[in-house]
This record gives C-alpha cells, sequence and structure tokens, in this order.
C-alpha cells in the first residue's frame, strides 16, 4: 500500500514535469493556432545553458535567470526570423519549418558543446530526501518539481484570466481580426507568447537538467509526450494540459511499476518482456480511447 | 523518365553502379510518399504514423520469407500457412494486412479532424512500433535479416539491375493509378472533403466512408512500398514504424508539393539526395539540411512542384 | 523541366561519389556520429585516427585511406553506405558499427561480398555463434563478456540477492542472461525498461521494496545517466550498492554523472591504468591529440586499427589473396593496449576482464582497476560456431 502511495506521487511528480513542458506548446497552439514541433528544442537550449552556467558559477539560481533569458530569447528570434511568417499558412508548412528547426537546434548544440553530455548537480539546498511516508525517503529536488509545477499552473491561470495581457491572449485566439482592429498590435503580441512559451520550455529544461541527461535531441524524445498530453486535454487548454500531464504521468508509472507483477499472474515465462512493452504503449493507448470518445480531448479550447 | 530508364546503363558504363541501387531506394520512398500525397495532399488527413504501413508491408515479406526459409508455420489455424518467397504472393498479402489495419484503426482515427487527427495516427504507430520490438522472435529491435529477396518468376530479383527495373515499373503503374484515382469521380469528392467537407455532405455524400476508403487506399501503397523497401535492404527493423520517418515521409511530400502526385516524387528525389549528398560532405549536414528546409516553405508556396510549375508557366 | 533537375542531381551524384585515384587501402568506416549517441562512435574514430596519424598516414607500413560516415544509429542507413563502400569504393575492409542492430543489417551482407568486417564494438550473439563468418572479426568483445565478469564479481563479494534491469530490446536481454550466467545469487526482480526512457522513478521505488544486496544494470547512453543520478538523488547508493559494465562508467558519462558515480564497480576489459606500455603511450597520446580522456571505445577503435595494420604488414598491402589476409587477421599480432589479447576460433577476443572501481581524487573522478576476475575469457556461444 505504501508501495502504490509512493508511486502515485512519483506519476504526479512526472506529470507536472511534463505540464511545464505542455503548458508553452498549447498557449502558442491555443493562441496563435500554430503546431511547433521544435517546442523541445527550446527546453534542450535551457537544459544545455543552465548546465554549462553552473558549472562555472556554481549558482543554480543565476543558472536558472541566464538558461531563462537564452530559452525566452531564442524563442523571441525564431517567432520573429522563421514563424512570423507561416501565419497564414497551412499547419503542414508549419510543421515541415519547425521540422527545419529542431535539425538545426540538434546539430547546433553538438558543434557548440560537442557530443560530450552535460553535468548538473542538484543544488545543495535541494539535495537531501524527507521520509514522506515511513521507511520511504522522497527526494527533496521531486518534491520541489512539484510545487513548481503547481505555482506555475496557478500563475498561468492568473496571468490569463486576471491581467490585461491575459485578456488580449484570451481575445487573440478567439477572434484575431478583432483584437488587431481594437489597436492591439498582434505582432508583438504573438511573438510575446511565442516567447513567454519557450521560457517555460526552457524552464522545464533547467529543473529536468539535474534529473536526467543533459544530451543533443533530449527534446524530441519528451516531445512526443508533449503532444499526447496536449491532445489528450484539449489543445489551447492550459487546464486541459495540467489534466493530461497528471494522467499521462500516472498511467506511464502505474504502468510501468505495477504491469510485470500483475501479469506474472498469467503467464509464467517473458511476462516482463511483453509488460515492458504494454506499459510503453500505456499513453498512446490511453491517447487514442479519449480522443475514440472525445474526437477534441477532454477540454476543448 | 526517360533519364530513369536510362540510368542504370549510364551508371554502368561510368562504373557507378551504386547509383541504381540508391535510385532504387529514392524510387521505393517515392512511392510511399506518393501514397502519402493521396491523402495528405487531396484529402486533408494528415496522417503522422504513414511509415506503420511502410513498416507492415515490409515486415509482411520478411516474416512470410523468415518462415519458409526457417520451415516452420506463420499460423496453423484456421489453415495451416508456411509463409512464402513468392513476391506477388507477399505484396496481396501485405496489401490485405495494411488494408485490414487501416480499417480498423481508420474507423476511429477519421473521427477526428486536423491536429487530432495527427496525433492518433500517430498513437497507432507508436502501439505498433513497441508491439514489433517485443517480438522476440523476430528479431525484436535489432530487427530481421531476409534470407534474399523475394522471387518472381522468370526474372532474377537478387540483381540490382533488374530490381530497378521492377521497381521503376512498380513506380509507374502506381503514379499512374494514382492520378486516374484522383481524377476519378471518387477523387472528386475526397477533394471536396478537403474544400468544405459540409458541402459534400449536403450534396449527399457520405463523407466518412468516402475518407476511411482513401485512407485504406493510401495504407495499401505504403505496404506495397515497405514490401518493396524490405526487399532493396533484404533487412526490416521496427524504425519503420518510427514517427521519424512518418515525419520524413511528410517533409517529403511537402517539400515537393502537396496535392501534386509528381511533386511528392519531386520530394522524395530532393530529400534523399540533398541527405546523402550533405552527409557525404559533412558530418553536420543536419546543420545544412534544417535551414535549407525553412527556407523552402518560406519562401517556395507549393513546394519545388510548385516553384518548377510557375517557371514553366512563365517560359511559355 | 523534370527531366533537367534529375539529370543535374544524378550528374552531381556521380561526380561527389566518383573515387579519387590513389594506390592506398580503403578503409570504409560506418558509425554513429549524429543521435544522442554520437559520442560513442565519435571515440571509436578518434582512436582510429590516432593509430593513422602514429604510423604517419599508413598502417603496417602500408598507405591507408579512412572514409567515415554517420549511419545515424539505422540499420536501413547503414545498410545504404556499405553498399557505397562495395560497389562505389571497391572498400575491401570495413569497420566502425555502433550498435548491434545496425551490426545486424550490415555484416552478415558484406561478409558475403568477400568483404572483411573487423567490429570495434558491436558484438550481437546472433554473429558470435552459428551466425560467424569467416570474414567477421570482432576486437572489441561479444556483448555478453562485461556483463558476465559482473556476474562473477557481485557472486565472488558475496552478495546473495540481486535486482537487475536492462532495456527491452535484444542487447538487453543478452546483458541480463550473461549476467545471470555466472550469477549463482538469487535473482530478486528481472525489469526490462522502455529503449530511451529518462524517469526510473517508478522502478526505484519497486527496487527499493524488494530489499536486495545488489542492484545490476545495463542502461547505455543517457538512459544510464539518468538512472545513476536518479539512483543516488533517491538515497539508495547509501544502501544497496549498484553494479554495471563499464559502458555507463567511460570518463565522458563519468563527467555527466559526476559524484552519483563514485563508488560503484564495473566491468571492462580496459581502462587507462593498465599497465603496459602501449597503453601508456596510447593514453597519453590520445590526450595531448584530441585534450580528453580516452574512453573504452577510443581503446577499441585504436586497437582495431593495429589490428588491420598487422594484417595488412604481414600481406603487404591490399587484402588481395583473401585467406592471406584472414590468417594474418587471426594471428593477431598487434600490441593491444589491453594487453593479453588473441582470437578465438569464432574470431571473438579470448581476453581478460577486469572490475573497476569509480573513485574521485584530486584530478577528477575516474575509474581504478580494481581486480582480474577473468583471464582469457572465451564468451558462450564460441562453441556453436563452425569455424
Amino acid at each position: 500500500m505504501l508501495l502504490f502511495i509512493e508511486q502515485v506521487l512519483n506519476g504526479l511528480q512526472l506529470g507536472f514535469m511534463l505540464f511545464l513542458l505542455s503548458a508553452g506548446l498549447t498557449l502558442v497552439f491555443g493562441v496563435m493556432n500554430l503546431i511547433n514541433l521544435a517546442h523541445g528544442s527550446f527546453y534542450m537550449v535551457g537544459a544545455y545553458v543552465a548546465a554549462t552556467v553552473m558549472q562555472a558559477s556554481d549558482s543554480f539560481v543565476l543558472a536558472l535567470l541566464v538558461a531563462l533569458f537564452t530559452a525566452g530569447l531564442c524563442g523571441f528570434l525564431v517567432e520573429v526570423i522563421v514563424l512570423r511568417h507561416l501565419y497564414k499558412r497551412d499547419h503542414l508548412d508549419q510543421v515541415l519549418a519547425t521540422f527545419g528547426l529542431i535539425l538545426f537546434f540538434n546539430e547546433g548544440t553538438r558543434m557548440i558543446w560537442g557530443r560530450q553530455p552535460l553535468f548538473m548537480q542538484v543544488p545543495e539546498l535541494l539535495s537531501g530526501s524527507v521520509e514522506i511516508l515511513p521507511g520511504i525517503p522522497y527526494p527533496v529536488y521531486r518534491l520541489v518539481i512539484i510545487a513548481i509545477g503547481l505555482a506555475v499552473a496557478i500563475g498561468l491561470y492568473l496571468l490569463i484570466n486576471h491581467t490585461r495581457l491575459g485578456m488580449r491572449i484570451r481575445a487573440g485566439a478567439s477572434n484575431r481580426s478583432m483584437i488587431a482592429a481594437l489597436g492591439v498590435n498582434i505582432r508583438w503580441l504573438y511573438s510575446l507568447v511565442f516567447a513567454l512559451g519557450a521560457l517555460l520550455a526552457g524552464f522545464a529544461g533547467v529543473m529536468a537538467a539535474p534529473v536526467f541527461a543533459v544530451e543533443s535531441g533530449m527534446g524530441e524524445s519528451i516531445l512526443i509526450l508533449t503532444f499526447v498530453v496536449i491532445v489528450i486535454g484539449g489543445i489551447g487548454s492550459v487546464k486541459g494540459a495540467l489534466l493530461g500531464a497528471l494522467l499521462v504521468g500516472l498511467v506511464d508509472t502505474l504502468g510501468r511499476a505495477f504491469l510485470p507483477d500483475l501479469l506474472q499472474m498469467f503467464i509464467s515465462s517473458g511476462a516482463n518482456s511483453i509488460a515492458a512493452s504494454l506499459s510503453s504503449m500505456g499513453i498512446y493507448l490511453l491517447m487514442a480511447v479519449i480522443l475514440a470518445f472525445k474526437p477534441r480531448g477532454l477540454f476543448p479550447a | 523518365m526517360i533519364v530513369l530508364i536510362l540510368l542504370p546503363f549510364v551508371a554502368e558504363a561510368v562504373d557507378e553502379s551504386y547509383v541504381i541501387s540508391s535510385m532504387t531506394r529514392i524510387m521505393i520512398f517515392a512511392m510511399a510518399a506518393v501514397s502519402l500525397d493521396l491523402i495528405v495532399g487531396y484529402g486533408a488527413m494528415v496522417s503522422f504514423g504513414h511509415a506503420a504501413f511502410v513498416g507492415l508491408g515490409a515486415y509482411v515479406a520478411a516474416i512470410l520469407s523468415f518462415h519458409i526459409n526457417d520451415g516452420s508455420a506463420v499460423f496453423n489455424f484456421p489453415f495451416s500457412f508456411d509463409g512464402s518467397n513468392n513476391l506477388f504472393l507477399i505484396l496481396i498479402v501485405a496489401i490485405f494486412v495494411a488494408a485490414i489495419v487501416a480499417a480498423l484503426t481508420g474507423l476511429i482515427s477519421l473521427r477526428t479532424h486536423g491536429i487530432h487527427f495527427i496525433m492518433i495516427t500517430l498513437a497507432f504507430a507508436q502501439m505498433l512500433y513497441y508491439l514489433f520490438i517485443s517480438l522476440d522472435t523476430y528479431g525484436g529491435e535489432d530487427g530481421l535479416l531476409m534470407p534474399g529477396r523475394n522471387q518472381v518468376p522468370f526474372i532474377d530479383t537478387a540483381d540490382d539491375f533488374t530490381f530497378y527495373y521492377l521497381c521503376l515499373l512498380i513506380l509507374v503503374v502506381y503514379i499512374f493509378l494514382s492520378r486516374r484515382l484522383v481524377n476519378s469521380q471518387f477523387g472528386r469528392v475526397i477533394r471536396g472533403c478537403k474544400l468544405n467537407e459540409k458541402r459534400m455532405q449536403s450534396l449527399g455524400f457520405n463523407t466518412y466512408w468516402y475518407r476511411l476508403t482513401a485512407y485504406i487506399i493510401a495504407a495499401t501503397g505504403a505496404a506495397v512500398a515497405g514490401v518493396l523497401l524490405a526487399n532493396k535492404t533484404e533487412f526490416v527493423d521496427p524504425g519503420l514504424f518510427s514517427w521519424h520517418l512518418s515525419g520524413e515521409l511528410l517533409v517529403m511530400v511537402i517539400l515537393g508539393g502537396l496535392g501534386s502526385i509528381y511533386g511528392a516524387v519531386i520530394g522524395a528525389f530532393v530529400y534523399l539526395l540533398l541527405e546523402q549528398v550533405l552527409s557525404a560532405y559533412t558530418e553536420h549536414w543536419m546543420f545544412f539540411l534544417g535551414p535549407f528546409l525553412i527556407l523552402v516553405v518560406i519562401y517556395a508556396r507549393h513546394g519545388i512542384y510548385g516553384v518548377l510549375q510557375n517557371k514553366v508557366l512563365s517560359n511559355d | 523541366m523534370k527531366s533537367k533537375l534529375l539529370y543535374s542531381s544524378v550528374v552531381a551524384l556521380s561526380v561527389l561519389m566518383a573515387a579519387p585515384v590513389s594506390a592506398a587501402v580503403k578503409i570504409g568506416m560506418i558509425t554513429t556520429l549524429t543521435t544522442k549517441a554520437g559520442y560513442l562512435g565519435e571515440d571509436i574514430r578518434d582512436g582510429f585516427k590516432l593509430a593513422i596519424e602514429q604510423g604517419g598516414g599508413k598502417l603496417g607500413n602500408v598507405d591507408v585511406e579512412l572514409m567515415v560516415e554517420d549511419d545515424g544509429r539505422k540499420p536501413g542507413k547503414g545498410r545504404q553506405i556499405a553498399e557505397r563502400y562495395i560497389k562505389s569504393d571497391k572498400v575491401k575492409i570495413m569497420t566502425g558499427i555502433v550498435f548491434s542492430n545496425v551490426a545486424m543489417a550490415v555484416v552478415p551482407k558484406v561478409v558475403k561480398d568477400n568483404v572483411f568486417y573487423i567490429s570495434p564494438n558491436a558484438g550481437p550473439s546472433a554473429l558470435a555463434g552459428k551466425g560467424c563468418h569467416e570474414n567477421y572479426f570482432n576486437a572489441a568483445w561479444q556483448n555478453d563478456n562485461l556483463h558476465e565478469v559482473m556476474g562473477q564479481y557481485v557472486t565472488d563479494a558475496g552478495f546473495k540477492s540481486a535486482y537487475i534491469l536492462a532495456p527491452n530490446y535484444p542487447a538487453g536481454k543478452d546483458a541480463l542472461a550473461g549476467f545471470k550466467r555466472f550469477y549463482k545469487g538469487k535473482v530478486v526482480g528481472e525489469v526490462y525498461t522502455k529503449l530511451g526512457q529518462s524517469d526510473y522513478a517508478a522502478e526505484l521505488a519497486n527496487l527499493r521494496s524488494t530489499k536486495p544486496d545488489a542492484v545490476f544494470f545495463f542502461l547505455p547512453g543517457g538512459m544510464g545517466i539518468n538512472f545513476l543520478k536518479q539512483y543516488s538523488q533517491a538515497g539508495l547508493n547509501k544502501t544497496t550498492p549498484v553494479f554495471g559494465p563499464a559502458f555507463s562508467f567511460d570518463a565522458r558519462i563519468l563527467k555527466a554523472v559526476g559524484d552519483a558515480a563514485v563508488g560503484v564497480h564495473n566491468g571492462s576489459q580496459w581502462n587507462f591504468d593498465l599497465d603496459n606500455a602501449t597503453n601508456k603511450q596510447f593514453v597519453s597520446a590520445f590526450k595531448e591529440k584530441y585534450g580528453r580522456m580516452p574512453t573504452l571505445y577510443a581503446s577499441q577503435g585504436y586497437d582495431t586499427a593495429n589490428l588491420i595494420g598487422s594484417a595488412l604488414k604481414a600481406t603487404g598491402g591490399e587484402p588481395q589473396n583473401m585467406v592471406d589476409f584472414r590468417k594474418a587477421l587471426e594471428k593477431a599480432n598487434f600490441d593491444s593496449v589491453r594487453g593479453n589479447f588473441r582470437f578465438g576460433n569464432n574470431h571473438h577476443p579470448v581476453q581478460d576482464l577486469y572490475v573497476r572501481e569509480v573513485v574521485k581524487d584530486s584530478t577528477g573522478i575516474h575509474n581504478k582497476t580494481v581486480k582480474k576476475v577473468f583471464s582469457n575469457h572465451q564468451d558462450a556461444y564460441a562453441g556453436s560456431c563452425n569455424l
């Protein structure tokens, strides 16, 4: 039972990690109606820059700030140089262009940092573990990820529903020409939203760097998961992204944790291997089932 | 066309027979790209899981010839089937398997539209990917080596020269059939769905079934390409199902120009040639290919084929 | 218009692929330089190149031309490159492949075409047993070797129970099979994880609840980095010692894992501190040329080059006479950085295997050789090879 609770906690923690990454993507999607495959690249940029700065300065806060700034700046530049030309285009053109961006960023990091994976330690302050349940020490850093995920969720909720910028974002999402007619500079609004999305992805990258390997191409492994999350949740909905992320995190973790034992009761040989395949399929099965019944996701925006 | 017919002779003459094999591969991918274009370009059904059907076709070829070589049966129920090494039989089985899988997944997928369709097709492809990774009998992630190419009566498929013409012939027939299809009554309905599905419905067409049929047809085309690809490399692996390959197929179609059969062919040629040429020059080839794709998107609105067409028109 | 475009691309392709005229023996290297695993291919290539450079552009006193191309870890692409090397460049010697799945797609085909393939890394069981071939040599190890040595070591060290995990793919299953072949204790958990997995929280929680005496894992590349970081963050390294093959503890991974790896014992056929003249010379030359510590991959690339050099020297150049060249390779008449090295009947190494410990001192984090566990160890598949 204790193990089950711990696994649920693990699932929630993975979910919040995924939420950090999905929030920016769903925002960009919802507001600008833009498919951005290169979202994972900003995640990678965040992680690489944070690891580099941390190595040089030993300060997590400085690493975080520089990484956020760089990821946001990258997002801003990408929007101005490339994506701005593509809003009126077919989704497919956006797919192709952002696919090109992935290639560019992956090879770019390899050229700048080499093929060596980078190192980043957990900041001293957050490195211990606490005994949340009897006999089960849980890393503080993972709890912090949960807390940050919650904070970002609340922050985004407030930003979108209770600020002037949020009002414009909502208006821009529902009626583009109207808001332009009202004198809002839609260009800058879009650049800002995109940079914000990239910054959130960079943030996720910074938080992931001490836990996961920092390597070129790290964005793509998680990108597909992120897309699954926002599609389950309903594109454009931050609330949906949160729920989708937690669902995916839980299904993935609990599948890995309990399927092997479960299967062992029914089949004797090869259960481990079959369980591994089944749990890899789990989230895709989840998505297919949800879309079969709710073709526009749980919270269509 | 003439170039493609003469190419092997030229290549042989200058002792560059590798070009033949490389072109064969490109033609096979061109065929997969054309099949994808049928639904993406004409039907606005953007599948991000098209590689799954290429993979299915390839695995049908590999598994059937694996069993005939191994002497074991593929299945014993409801009747015993020992596998086969006959290319035509394998093509038929591959088409049949792809059609069934496409029908089942299509029934669910086609309830969705736009980005949701992209993602649900991806989901099904990923499931197949993990399924084939776990099939230990067929090599799992390591893939399955074929004992040799499948056979066609009277010709020697093991000869690269012959195999090239076989692929060229199948590609040409496929392009011909595809053009017939998009210009038929059926094709017009599908194209109508892309422009305005509601209108087609009000005209009395059951668009869901039309789209499903188109989806199945495209899947069978990809499966044929898969069979040829397996025969070309004499090797299959689960990577054929991966979203990377689905993505590359999409890139080929968009690069060449959506909704034009020739565009898909050109897209496949340009993308694969560029990849080969660049990676032979520099290990950082991605750094150059990426921006190139972006430039094409921004400046060539209807893909490379669109640009070529405009040029021809302005020359006239 | 269309045909013009095609024509020019065909011409471009032919020009590009036309081989430059030279008398040098060509060696085709297909390796993985992109994807996350790019550094493995980079080290194999750099080790190989170092040997050529030390010979002044020659291996075994014969001019060689090394061609390198990236397979992107895709079997199909590897196959394509191999075909071009054979058909356009008339290559007779190939090497370089990092991953077993690429090797399975390429090796059986090229050795049939009378090309020698000398593996600097991948050694799948399918090519060591029934599928062995007279033109295929492996200069590194059979895949199971580094796991077998850990199985023996963990048994010797008296650990009664072990929890073992690996990715769900053939090399992962071979790894756990190799470990179990020599581990005499009880396996309390055998887990296959997703290939490319990043989060191991679920596995770690299960692991903690089964209370094993030891943990053995095979998670190459980034997966191992993830696992080790999370293992130590969960505080497990304080209670349960972890063991693994050298793949997760090479000089470059150690840099990315940091303190989390310190104290871990791992199995290898090579280490930078092995005491022989060739090795000392290799380590310092590598450090000087590339400014980083060599990994086992670099050592394997270096040995492969020198092995080829020994055969070129014996036959005086291009392997015209297949039989002579093969015989020369079989002798393995070169100074290996591993010291003791010879080939078994299946053309896989018979060599010593060591256990190393990750230590931290003033020079940083690195491996220290602790113990030689196997002497003249041969793989389990040699018996079923008909050579």
